[in-house]
């Protein structure tokens, strides 16, 4: 269903705001089936515009933007909202859950925008609330729950369509250290069931974590590498990608697209 | 992708219940205008109601004479024999009459006590009370046996006047002077709903007023009861049976449709009413639409999260114009049921029975409908035009 391209394919994209602030600048990118990437860079580097175009929340001033195989840049709202509703899952920093609604409803409204009929969807919120090892906690409310379980909640919500991408904002912005290494773990053990993810993050400990890191420099791509599961990812990954932050190693990353 | 009107309803109760207090202020606005509305129409449709069976009960079967007078004459009477000939018209089914003897009356002869100012002592025939339906309150009528002597029967506010609302039960009647005589108080009239006039009066015998107060028999105004379907033609007929030479002068009156007309203005509210009710609505349609627009403004997350979850603009918008008309209508409710209350309270106040014109009900929901739908739908289209990025930057 995704082709040959890749489940996220960003071709030659430039995002231009009011015409003068160039937030991405001429950037390809393909996201394969199955992949779990890490997207760092400093503030203002051009990572949130880059979710925004992957996730389809917002267009590019040029270039094309694939998501599941079909060109973004001829939908309209409707069709976008089909392709968000269905083939991708957004996970927040803020997990933007319903106060007053319990987990596993919170989970549920993962699935109101995608045609799923009322009597299935609580079965398959609970799936996913299982999935992230919170089934015990479905009739929870927010507040009863800790930031870590929120998250997950979160996570849950966005898995819940079996979406091809989960598309994650700085999802451990808010944790502590501990908390934060769980999620990436449970990002880690999702991605082990074949959903493709890609993490936002500005905490290199959170990328280090991960298989494969993209960083982001004023718009660009300065480097884009993949560690094979069988490296050892403490050892031979901070050496390449994790040095001061102004020292981006342009040029020495494995070009994927 | 379609969603479903529950799911949508489920969700705007979710939204609009999630900030209780003020969403309570917006429905208050709202009921308060939907509330007049009932109210201002439901007040007066009892009070018509009641009105109407008050009418029916005192029949509208009776007619009132009287002339203006002819020229050089201070005071308008009839011939004496006015009553025999409209006694002779066919339909009719009773005639009594009354005539002003111009007499005074006071309580007692020291100056400045409880003063009849005001009260006109009227010679009345003794069938007088059965013509115009009146009723006694205390005491009894004149009748053969009294009219030739000095007794009076006072009408309700007269008798309040005259500091006398009620008769001792033993004991000598209490008197009162009419002219320069003490005459006896031996009734108190019941209020005479159709002839007010009378209630204000001191009615003495025909006879009596004869020989003491110099009374020249000659009736002032004259009451003729006729058959219902035969009024307006008795109507026609009677000026010239009962002053044939004056006829032109000779105005014939339906008391009870003169008491429709004037409870009509007492209980029917102008237009103004209904006027403020729009006014309170539209008033609270303001406040709808401010909720509306706060709500959009500090939920700007939940707004990107949705679109992010596959929302669809016309998602946003529906969700958000469902919300202005859940909160719009149950203001309608809440207005309806506080508009009922207050007519059911007013009415058994009133001792009315209770009106409530399905059409103001049914006008006050739909206007509430409405409201909602005008006021939600600004900020509905603001909430759906909100590019989801920004939506989710400002979360």
């Amino acid at each position: 269903m995704t082709g040959a391209d890749g489940v996220v394919t960003l071709d030659r994209v430039t995002k231009t705001y009011d015409g003068r602030v160039t937030a991405l600048d001429d950037v390809s990118l393909t996201v394969a089936d199955g992949d779990l990437v890490a997207v760092v860079g400093a503030s203002g580097s051009g990572k949130s515009t880059l979710l925004h175009l992957m996730g389809t929340l917002d267009r590019p001033t040029s270039g094309t933007v694939r998501v599941a195989g079909q060109r973004v840049d001829t939908l309209g709202d409707r069709a976008l909202s089909v392709l968000r509703a269905q083939r991708i899952g957004f996970v927040f920093q803020q997990s933007h859950l319903a106060d007053r609604q319990t987990a596993v409803r919170n989970v549920e409204t993962g699935l109101l925008y995608a045609g799923v009929p009322r009597r299935r969807r609580e079965a398959l919120a609970l799936e996913a609330l299982d999935t992230v090892g919170l089934a015990h906690r479905a009739g929870h409310l927010p507040h009863q729950l800790s930031g870590g379980e929120r998250q997950r909640v979160g996570i849950a919500r966005a898995l819940v369509t079996s979406p091809a991408v989960v598309l994650a904002d700085e999802p451990t912005g808010a944790l502590d250290s501990v908390t934060g290494a769980a999620v990436v773990d449970l990002f880690r053990t999702l991605n082990a069931t074949g959903v493709a993810i890609v993490v936002i993050t500005h905490d290199q400990e959170v990328a280090a974590a991960l298989p494969r890191r993209v960083t982001l420099r004023d718009g660009h791509v300065v480097s884009d590498v993949t560690t094979s599961p069988g490296d050892d990812l403490a050892g031979g990954l901070p050496r390449q990608v994790t040095t001061s932050p102004g020292d981006y190693l342009g040029g020495r990353g494995v070009g994927r697209g | 992708m379609r969603i479903s009107v529950r799911d949508l309803v489920r969700i705007a109760v979710g939204g609009v219940t999630a900030r209780l207090t003020r969403a309570a202020l917006s429905v208050l606005g709202i009921a308060i205008g939907v509330a007049t509305l009932v109210a201002v129409t439901g007040i007066p449709a009892s009070g018509q109601q009641a009105l109407l069976e008050e009418l029916s009960r005192l029949g509208t079967d009776l007619l009132e004479v009287t002339a203006r007078p002819a020229q050089g004459d201070d005071v308008a009477t009839f011939p004496a024999e006015s009553v025999a000939m409209a006694e002779r018209v066919g339909p009719v089914t009773g005639v009594s009459a009354v005539a002003n003897t111009q007499a005074s009356v006071r309580r007692s002869d020291v100056a400045g006590e409880s003063s009849g100012v005001g009260v006109a002592v009227l010679a009345a025939r003794d069938d007088l009370l059965g013509v115009i339906d009146g009723e006694l309150a205390h005491g009894r009528y004149l009748d053969a046996a009294l009219d030739r002597f000095p007794t009076v029967v006072l009408g309700s506010e007269a008798a309040r006047w005259l500091g006398l609302t009620r008769l001792p039960d033993a004991g000598p009647a209490p008197q009162v002077l009419i002219g320069d005589r003490w005459f006896a108080v031996v009734g108190i009239l019941e209020p005479a709903r159709l002839v007010p006039a009378i209630d204000q009066s001191a009615l003495v015998g025909w006879p009596a007023a004869e020989s003491y107060l110099g009374f020249d028999g000659r009736p002032s105004v004259l009451y003729v009861t006729a058959q219902e379907d035969a009024i307006e033609d008795v109507r026609e007929v009677l000026p010239a049976t009962v002053h044939p030479e004056l006829a032109g002068l000779v105005s014939v009156s339906r008391p009870s449709d003169a008491l429709l007309a004037k409870r009509q203005t007492e209980t029917t509210f102008s237009g103004l009413f209904v006027g403020l009710a729009g006014v309170a609505l539209l008033v609270g349609g303001i406040g709808v639409a401010n909720t509306m627009i706060v709500s959009v403004l500090e939920r700007r997350g939940e707004i990107g999260l949705r679109r992010s979850l596959g929302a669809t603009r016309g998602h946003v918008r529906a969700q958000f114009l469902t919300e202005a008309v859940l909160l719009s209508g149950a203001g309608g409710l809440v207005g309806v049921v506080l508009g009922t209350a207050g007519t059911v309270g007013y009415a058994l106040w009133r001792g009315w029975p209770v009106v409530l014109p399905p059409a103001a009900v049914a006008l006050g929901l739909a206007g509430a409908v409405a409201v909602g739908v005008v006021a939600g739908l600004y900020p509905a289209v603001r909430a759906a035009r909100l590019p989801p990025t920004e939506a989710l930057a400002t979360a």
